[in-house]
C-alpha cells in the first residue's frame, strides 16, 4: 500500500474520506461532516472530487489537538449506502489485525 | 544481573516527569504534533496504524524476574495483554494510549527500565549476545563493554543528534549471536597474541533500502581504547555523513562511497590526531562496571544428574532438550531457550500471563534472570541440569516449549501491515501460515537449521536480507506481493541473500517456500548439509529451476 503519509498532490479517483489517529489514545478516527471525529467509518464525510478532498483534509488538519496525521483514503460505497474501506490498509485500520492472536498453548 | 547506580535512576526518573509534562502540553494543545513528535520519539513512542506504539529497551537482553513481571503489568494494565519482543533486544507494546504513557513509563522506571534511545537519530540500545556471561568459550562477558559504551553514549550531546540512528552490537563468542555484521559498528571481543583483550572493529553494516555487510577496519583495538576509537569513527562520520538525504545518511553509505580502506585510514588518522581526549578506560573504570554485574552462586553439580538420565526415556523431553537446551560454561548447568514461535502464533509475542509465569520459573530455576535474543525468543541462562525435566513440563503447559529453535518455524518477522504504518504488506500472517505448513516437528528436524526472515517493507526490520530464506513484502497495483531471496545469513559469515525469481502474491508465498525447501532436500548432498551450505555450493540456479519449473 503506498504510504499515504506523504500525500503531496491531492488527486482522488473515487469516493474518499479523511482518517487519522485520535491524539489522546491513538484510536483510528474518521472526519465527519460535522467537523468532528468518529471511530465509525460509517460516520465519515465522503468526498468525490479532488477539491472537496483538499478542503476536507485542510479542515481536518487544522484540528491538531483532536487527531494526528490526517490523510485521504479511499472507500467503497456499497448498495444501500454502506461504506467500506477502500484498500487492505484501511480495512486493517477499521477492523483490526488479520492475525489470530490466540497463542495456542 | 546488573545493578544501576544512583545517577542512572535519577536520570530515568527525570525523563519520566519531563515526558509527563510534555504529554500534558500535547493533550492541551500547547504543543503541536510537529513539536511533540521529536519528543515522543526520544521516549520510544511511535504512531502506528491503530494506536501509539511504545518501544522499551532491554539493555544487552538481560532482564530480572522483577522487571519481566513489570513488563507483564504494563501489557495488562495499559495494553491488550501482550507484548512483542523485537530483533534488537526491545519489547514493543502496540496499543498504548498516549494519555497513559507517562504512567506506564513511571511504573517501568521503578524497576530501572526505560525507553531512552529506542528511536530517533541517536545511539540506540547497544545489543549483545543473549548468552553473554554464560556461553562456554567466551573471551569475557561482552555486557561489561556494552555497558561502558552505553554509559559513554547515553544522552551525550554528540550522540543525540547524529545524521541518522546509530546501532552497535558486541559479541565475545566464536559464534556470533548478536548479528554484529549488520550493525553500524560491530565489535568482536578477542585476545591478541600477547593475551591482551580487545576488539576487532567492523563498520558499515546495515540492511534497509541499501543493505551492506560490515567490514573490518581494524583487527585489534585494545579494550581500554575502545571509546576513543568509537569517538574517532563518529567524528569521521559526522564530518562526511550526509544529513541532506535520509536514505544516504547511514554510515554504511559513507563507508561504501569512501571505500573501506580510505574510511579506515581516515579513522586511524583522526584517532591519532585526537590524542588523549580523556576517553581511555583505566583498569579501575572497567573493574567498576565489571563489579556491577553479579553472577549466581553456582553449585557444584554433576555433569549428568540422575533426573536427566531418567527423563531421557521421554521422547518429547528429549526432542525439546536436543533442540532448546545449550551448553553452559559451568558444569551441571544449561542455557534454555524459550521459543516464542508456537505453531500458528505471531512470532515474538508473549502474553502477560506467559511473562509472569516465565518470571516465576526464572526465580525457581534460573536465579531470577531472563535473556532476550535477537531471534525474538527468550532464554533462561542458568538452569541446573537436574531441573530440566520439571522446567520442560512447566514450559510445555505455557506453550513455551515448542522444539523449533533455529528450525524452519523459528521465524523472525516484523509487525508488517497488521500494525505498521510504513508497511507494504503483511508479515505475521505469512509467518503463521508457514508455521502451520511445517508444523510437523519431525519434518522440521529433518530439514535442519533454516532461518526464515520476513519484512513488510524495505526498512527490513525483519532482517529479510540475511534470512537463509528472506521474504520481503512489496506492493503491486494495491495487492500484496513478496520477493523471496535465498542464501542470506546473519552470523560470522554474514551474507546477503539472492533473489530467486519474480515476486509472488500473498496466497502463493507458503507454496513457494515449501517448494524451495523440497528442492533443497532433493539437492543437499547429505543430511548434515545445511540449507545455506547447499545454496552456497550450488548457487541459486538449481533451486530456482525446480521451484519455477512448474509455475
Ligand atoms: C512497528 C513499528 C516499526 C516502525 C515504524 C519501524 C520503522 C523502521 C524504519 C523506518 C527503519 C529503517 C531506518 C533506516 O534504515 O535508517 C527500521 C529499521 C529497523 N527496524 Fe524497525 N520499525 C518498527 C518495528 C520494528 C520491529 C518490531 C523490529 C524488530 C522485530 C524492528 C527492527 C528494526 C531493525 C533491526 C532495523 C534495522 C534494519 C537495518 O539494519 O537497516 N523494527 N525500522
Ligand atoms: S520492515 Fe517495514 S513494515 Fe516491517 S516493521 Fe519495519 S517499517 Fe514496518
Amino acid at each position: 500500500m503506498t504510504s499515504p503519509l506523504e500525500q503531496k498532490k491531492i488527486r482522488i479517483t473515487g469516493p474518499s474520506m479523511v482518517t487519522a489517529n485520535r491524539t489522546w489514545d491513538g484510536a483510528v478516527v474518521y472526519r465527519t461532516a460535522k467537523q468532528g471525529w468518529s471511530t465509525e467509518l460509517s460516520d465519515s464525510a465522503i468526498v468525490t472530487t479532488s477539491d472537496e478532498a483538499r478542503a476536507l483534509l485542510a479542515e481536518a488538519t487544522a484540528d491538531d489537538v483532536g487527531a494526528v496525521g490526517p490523510y485521504i483514503a479511499p472507500v467503497e460505497l456499497k448498495d444501500g449506502g454502506k461504506v467500506k474501506p477502500g484498500n487492505l490498509r484501511e480495512h486493517i485500520r477499521a477492523k483490526g489485525v488479520t492475525i489470530d492472536l490466540q497463542v495456542p498453548a | 544481573m546488573y545493578a544501576y547506580d544512583e545517577l542512572d535512576r535519577t536520570l530515568i526518573n527525570e525523563r519520566v516527569s519531563e515526558f509527563r509534562d510534555q504529554v500534558k502540553r500535547r493533550l492541551s494543545g500547547e504543543l503541536t504534533e510537529d513539536e511533540f513528535k521529536i519528543l515522543r520519539l526520544q521516549n520510544g513512542v511511535y504512531l502506528q496504524l491503530h494506536a501509539y506504539m511504545f518501544r522499551v529497551a532491554i539493555p544487552y537482553g538481560t532482564l530480572s524476574s522483577k522487571q519481566l513481571r513489570r513488563l507483564a503489568h504494563v501489557a495488562r494494565r495499559y495494553d491488550r495483554g501482550y507484548g512483542h519482543f523485537t530483533t534488537r533486544q526491545n519489547i514493543q507494546f502496540n496499543w498504548i494510549k498516549l494519555a497513559e504513557l507517562p504512567d506506564a513509563l513511571s511504573d517501568l522506571a521503578e524497576v530501572g527500565i526505560h525507553a531512552m534511545q529506542t528511536s530517533g537519530n541517536n545511539m540506540r540500545n547497544v545489543t549483545s549476545d543473549q548468552w553473554a556471561g554464560v556461553a562456554p568459550g567466551e573471551i569475557e562477558d561482552p555486557r561489561i563493554w556494552s555497558e561502558l559504551i552505553r554509559q559513554h553514549t547515553t544522552l551525550h550531546p554528540e550522540f543525540s543528534f547524529l545524521p541518522r540512528k546509530f546501532k552497535i552490537a558486541i559479541t565475545a563468542a566464536e559464534h556470533d549471536r548478536a548479528a554484529i555484521k549488520i550493525h553500524d559498528i560491530g565489535l568482536r571481543l578477542h585476545k591478541n597474541g600477547d593475551g591482551e583483550t580487545g576488539f576487532e572493529v567492523l563498520v558499515g553494516g546495515g540492511l534497509g533500502r541499501t543493505p551492506f555487510i560490515a567490514k573490518t577496519i581494524k583487527p585489534f583495538v585494545p579494550g581500554r581504547d575502545i571509546l576513543s576509537y568509537i569517538e574517532a569513527i563518529l567524528r569521521v562520520y559526522n564530518q562526511y555523513g550526509r544529513r541532506d538525504n535520509i536514505y544516504k545518511a547511514r554510515i554504511k553509505i559513507l563507508v561504501h562511497e569512501l571505500g573501506i580502506e580510505k574510511f579506515a585510514k581516515e579513522v586511524e588518522e583522526e584517532w591519532k590526531a585526537m590524542g588523549d581526549v580523556g576517553l581511555t578506560l583505566d583498569h579501575a573504570a572497567i573493574e567498576e562496571v565489571r563489579s556491577r554485574f553479579s553472577y549466581p552462586a553456582y553449585e557444584k553439580l554433576p555433569h549428568m544428574p540422575d533426573e536427566l538420565k531418567q527423563a531421557a526415556h521421554d521422547p518429547l523431553f528429549e526432542r525439546w532438550r536436543k533442540n532448546s537446551v545449550s551448553a553452559h560454561k559451568v558444569q551441571g548447568y544449561s542455557i534454555v531457550t524459550l521459543s516464542l514461535k508456537p505453531v500458528g502464533g505471531p512470532p515474538g509475542d508473549a502474553t502477560a500471563e506467559q511473562m509472569d509465569a516465565v518470571a516465576d520459573l526464572a526465580d525457581k530455576y534460573s536465579f531470577g534472570e531472563i535473556r532476550v535474543g535477537h531471534e525474538q525468543n527468550l532464554a533462561l541462562p542458568h538452569v541446573a541440569k537436574r531441573d530440566l525435566p520439571l522446567l520442560f513440563k512447566a514450559l510445555d503447559r505455557l506453550g513455551l516449549a515448542t522444539p523449533n529453535v533455529n528450525l524452519v518455524t523459528d521465524i523472525i518477522a516484523c509487525p508488517g501491515l497488521d500494525y505498521c504504518s510504513l508497511a507494504n504488506a503483511r508479515s505475521i500472517p505469512i509467518a503463521q501460515e508457514l508455521t502451520r505448513r511445517f508444523a510437523n516437528h519431525d519434518t522440521a528436524d529433518l530439514i535442519g537449521r533454516l532461518h526464515i526472515n520476513i519484512s513488510g517493507c524495505i526498512n527490513a526490520c525483519g532482517h529479510h536480507h540475511v534470512g537463509h530464506i528472506g521474504i520481503l513484502g512489496v506492493e503491486k497495483n494495491g495487492e500484496e506481493f513478496y520477493q523471496i531471496t535465498i542464501g542470506g545469513r546473519a552470523d560470522e559469515n554474514a551474507q546477503l541473500g539472492t533473489l530467486i525469481g519474480p515476486a509472488v502474491p500473498y496466497a502463493e508465498v507458503a507454496d513457494v517456500i515449501e517448494d524451495i525447501v523440497e528442492a533443497y532436500l532433493a539437492l543437499r548432498d547429505r543430511p548434515e548439509e545445511l540449507f545455506v551450505d547447499t545454496v552456497k555450493r550450488l548457487g541459486v540456479e538449481p533451486i530456482r529451476e525446480r521451484v519455477y519449473a512448474t509455475r
